[in-house]
């Protein structure tokens, strides 16, 4: 089966910094990837580059069939069928929860309110947030946000979704939430590719771990490679993370 | 004390007041339209357009009020466009608050994290949608501090119009004085009103900063 997302040989400087050394990769559909790595590998910027918040300088990206790196790409149509999910949230915050949903649902799918608003409680259902639907972002905890932030996202139904280390800004009893609730997607077949530091999740549930250094795809292998690390790097970012 | 100051000369004052505030709405109105399309255009992505802006607030903010009505009335007049001062005092105080406001708003709308846009985007909204609907209702709250403060600046500054013969607070002043000649009397009654117009305002936007900044705290 042909690959869902495919990054080829991406090279990605910000000024004199070289952030992306020529990555490759590639995502068959319904697979879970998690890509882990220190701060400054070039591992959120891989994710950014999928959904364009980046342009890459050399290489190809090709997702759901959109080539990402066209200069002419319709973005429009890259991002229904890509979902993000950020590490500080980002919802609207003068919209409730449930219209925060809505919005790109009435306003990019064209559904009217009644619509909108019955897919919004059945993501939210989704991630156990329903009795939440019309409070605002700020009345509800981090790992809330975050799940509403994913619903958000899903809502679209995306046919691949990003997760920039959406659990780095929350507390263990609030990561557990979140992770649940992407261990839900998974389950439900969504292609999912995450940057992530939740080491423990990423060897449970990813089919195959990236582990990026330097700007450059180092080591990749099933969640097992965790235990027998091949290269001396991976070796001691785990001894020091763990 | 009151002399020859008679109700007669304080019903013509109070009158007068209803004209500084039409000028006042009008030049807030007019002002905010335009200053909503140069705000536009200032945060545009056609660099043209954006440099336009620049150079539209720069020049306004620095050329004197006065100066702008002077162009707008007597300018205007010799090509044979005699506008009644109202009209001309409307449009040169539209083209100063425009630029003001313009420049408040985006500041505000600037002032808006990155990741709103990026969210807001990635989920297939285009620009002018973010802007409409989620950039714009948030930072209008941020903007309403100063917006309301710089309308405290645009009541005053209707006094100036006076120079022109509309016949506002401070004109009306002028005239009841020039007939009594009692200018301590008169003139400070002219800025009590303008006080009692201004104050309420004042503390209604510093009690919005205040409530701004409790929230973001």
């Amino acid at each position: 089966m042909s690959p869902i997302v495919s990054v080829k040989n991406v090279y990605k400087s910000f000024g004199p910094n070289q952030v992306l050394k020529g990555i490759s990769f590639e995502v068959a559909k319904g697979e879970m990837i998690a890509i882990i790595g220190a701060s400054g590998s070039g591992k959120s910027t891989a994710l950014r580059c999928i959904d364009r918040l980046e342009k890459i300088d050399q290489g190809s990206i090709e997702v759901a069939g959109i080539r990402v790196d066209d200069p002419g790409v319709d973005l429009h149509r890259l991002r229904q069928e890509v979902g993000i999910v950020f590490q500080a949230y980002n919802l609207f915050l003068h919209l409730t929860v449930a219209e925060n949903i809505m919005l790109a649902l009435r306003h990019v799918k064209k559904q009217s309110r009644t619509e909108a608003r019955q897919l919004a409680l059945q993501v939210l259902e989704q991630v156990g947030l329903r009795q939440k639907a019309d409070a605002y972002p700020e009345q509800l905890s981090g790992g809330q946000q975050q799940r509403v932030a994913i619903a958000r996202s899903l809502a679209m139904s995306p046919k691949v979704m990003l997760f920039d280390e959406v659990t780095s800004a929350l507390d263990p009893q609030l990561t557990g939430e979140v992770l649940r609730v992407m261990e839900d997607l998974a389950a439900g077949g969504m292609t999912m590719l995450l940057v992530t530091h939740e080491m423990a999740f990423a060897k449970r549930l990813a089919n195959r771990i990236i582990y990026m250094h330097e700007g450059r795809v180092w080591e990749t292998g099933p969640g097992s490679m965790l235990e027998t690390p091949q290269t001396p790097e991976l070796r001691v970012f785990l001894d020091n993370g763990l | 004390m009151f002399g020859n100051f008679t109700s007669v000369h304080l019903y013509y004052l109070v009158g007068a007041i209803g004209w500084t505030l039409l000028l006042s709405a009008l030049a807030f109105v007019l002002g905010a339209i335009g200053g909503g399309a140069v705000m536009l255009a200032r945060i545009s992505e056609r660099t043209w357009l954006r440099w336009l802006a620049v150079a539209y607030i720069e020049c306004i903010q620095g050329i004197p009020l006065l100066i702008l009505l002077f162009v707008v009335y007597y300018g205007l007049s010799v090509y044979g466009y005699s506008l009644p001062s109202l009209v001309a005092a409307g449009i040169a105080m539209m083209i100063y608050v425009s630029a003001y406001l313009g420049d408040i708003w985006r500041g505000c709308v600037q002032a808006m994290p990155r990741q709103q846009w990026e969210a807001s985007e990635c989920l297939a909204m285009s620009r002018w949608q973010t802007l409409r609907l989620v950039i714009i209702p948030q930072a209008l709250r941020l903007s309403l501090p100063p917006t309301v403060g710089f309308m405290v600046q645009v009541i005053k500054m209707t006094s100036l119009a006076s120079v022109i013969g509309f016949i506002e607070l401070t004109r009306a002043g002028q005239i009841i004085n020039n007939s009594i000649f009692q200018p301590f009397l008169i003139f400070g009654l002219v800025g009590l009103f303008y006080f009692a117009l201004c104050y309420p305002l004042s503390r209604w936007s510093e009690a919005m900063e205040r409530k701004l900044n409790v929230a973001n705290r």
